[in-house]
């Protein structure tokens, strides 16, 4: 029973990164209707920043993240700005190659920047652990402070979506951009926004996935990249609430799976999972069925 | 009278505009002054809508001058051609379906300042009775009726001088239709200078002081609402004989 509790609670833990992660997917996803296949790597990059912050410059941790999130935040905007709004109007297919392209590109300069050899990130954060059971059943800071800022982020972008003037403004580029345009938005510089916020969201994924799991290197990225993908899509992919929940599930999946069924198949079983909800929920758990507009 | 010496509100003047290779718009000219009700009328394919979208910013000529209160706006985008007081109420009504029927109103006031927002809705309401009733409603379960009313309040919220409206009456049952005419002259009567796209040739015919044929891309017939009305090959082409 104890240990059930200790996975859940690490499922929770590690779902909440896929959730922050899915979040910058989904966004992008709703109002740009691209896959911004370069997310997972922004992640690592702000690992790296926030890394060399402590362990180069001796920054306290909280201002290392922040510099992580405003790093990010700018590759984000520029990313945007010279490999997809050029390609606005260009087929779907060569926005994906550019976004895989985007990806590689940035893997390879963290490689020639920080090289190949794995980065032990420190130990970030220590806000106390929680003890039950007597001691059993410990859970850390880590996993606190990612559920915490899961919790936050989740909150404060549902606040800055619905009451805020730019967030109103964002679902309304994202359900129609001509007829956003038509009311005074600035489509171009509303796009910049999510990029801008998604990949500050990467930032803290990425400074949170490695507090947990402290081996930084230039593929770091890739596969909670992918993994926080499937998130978004088993949610429903352009829902900000479904991101969160298949977050979520996917991370209590993935650490249930690999606890009692198979270590070496804990993968297998995500995406075995996506491909079920997919065959009976193709618009996914919380997503609304497509009705493609002319 | 003093019209012919004073500069059109909106001047449009040989625009030419392209998809892709097909030469959509061939060369139309017209010109909407302050206060008018001028109607574009033309068949289906004409070239009405992509004119206004043209007029709007949402479409680029690749030749040809728009002007608006005697200035240029042809490359300026349509997010900043609102805010200089044109407002495009689009073909489709396209309001934000998810979104609600005040926030809907709200985007249309997003070149405004914040403070003028409250006297804006209020207006809106009180010109459209039913959706204050339905403020807090998802736009996408009004009727279409509704939201038509939605997509003109969303249009009156950035205080236009000048409205576009593209086939507001599209798809609405007669005393709908009757009621949007109806309040297209309201407007007018408060002030708002209107362009109307319809293909309810008649009833548009009917409201507007000018109008202005489009076919297949040129106009081919312009004058007053009247005498456009009278015209036997209007008469044959778009009022049925």
């Amino acid at each position: 029973m104890v240990s059930f509790l200790r996975f859940l609670i690490n499922g929770i833990s590690l779902g909440s990164v896929y959730a922050i992660i899915a979040l910058g997917y989904t966004m992008v996803y709703g109002i740009a209707k691209m896959l911004n296949f370069a997310h997972g790597d922004v992640i690592m990059v702000g690992a790296y920043i926030a890394f060399c912050a402590m362990s180069y410059m001796n920054l306290p941790p909280l201002v290392a993240v922040l510099l992580a999130m405003v790093v990010c935040t700018a590759l984000g905007v520029v990313i945007e700005g010279l490999a997809y709004r050029p390609l606005r109007q260009a087929a779907k297919l060569a926005v994906l190659i550019t976004a895989i392209g985007v990806s590689y590109f940035l893997q390879n300069m963290a490689l020639l920047i920080w090289s190949s050899n794995p980065k032990v990130f420190p130990s970030v954060f220590n806000v106390g652990q929680i003890r039950l059971f007597d001691g059993n059943l410990v859970i850390s800071s880590e996993t606190i402070l990612t559920i915490v800022a899961n919790i936050v982020i989740m909150i404060a972008l549902t606040l800055f979506t619905g009451r805020t003037k730019m967030g109103k403004a964002m679902r309304a580029v994202s359900e129609d951009k001509g007829a956003a345009e038509l009311m005074g938005i600035n489509v171009n510089r509303t796009i910049s926004l999510t990029f801008a916020i998604g990949s500050a969201l990467a930032a803290i994924a990425g400074v949170l996935l490695c507090s947990s799991y402290p081996t930084l290197q230039p593929t770091t990225g890739s596969m909670p990249g992918i993994k926080a993908f499937t998130a978004a899509v088993f949610g429903g992919i352009g829902s900000i609430p479904g991101a969160m929940l298949g977050g979520l599930l996917l991370g209590v999946i993935e650490i249930l799976g690999k606890a009692y069924i198979s270590t070496e198949l804990g993968d297998a079983l995500v995406f075995a999972v996506l491909i079920i909800v997919l065959l009976f929920k193709p618009a996914g758990l919380l997503g609304k069925p497509m009705n493609e507009k002319v | 009278m003093s019209e012919n010496n004073r500069t059109p509100l909106l001047k449009v003047d040989d625009i030419h505009v392209y998809y892709g290779s097909i030469h959509a718009i061939k060369g139309v000219s017209f010109e909407v002054n302050e206060g008018e009700i001028v109607t574009l009328i033309g068949a289906n394919g004409a070239g009405k809508s992509t004119t206004l979208n043209t007029v709007s910013g949402l479409l680029k000529p690749r030749m040809g001058m728009i002007s608006f209160k005697g200035e240029s706006i042809v490359g300026m985008g349509a997010s900043r051609i609102v805010a200089k007081g044109m407002a495009l109420c689009p073909e489709g009504r396209r309001v934000f379906q998810q979104m609600t029927v005040r926030e809907n109103l709200e985007m249309g006031g997003f070149t405004r300042p914040a403070e003028e927002i409250p006297a804006s809705l209020e207006d809106v309401f009180k010109r459209f009775p039913r959706l204050k009733e339905r403020e807090k409603q998802v736009a996408g379960t009004l009727s279409g009726g509704e939201q038509q009313m939605l997509a003109m309040g969303r249009a009156l919220m950035s205080k236009p001088t000048l409205l576009m409206l593209d086939e507001p009456s599209m798809g609405l049952a007669p005393i709908l239709v009757e009621q949007i005419f109806d309040i297209i002259k309201e407007l007018h009567a408060a002030g708002v200078t209107i362009l109307l796209v319809e293909q309810n040739a008649q009833m548009a015919l009917s409201v507007a002081n000018r109008a202005y044929v489009l076919g297949t891309g040129k106009i081919t017939i312009s004058g007053d609402a009247e005498q456009v009305l009278n015209d036997d090959r209007v008469r044959a082409a778009y009022l049925g004989g």
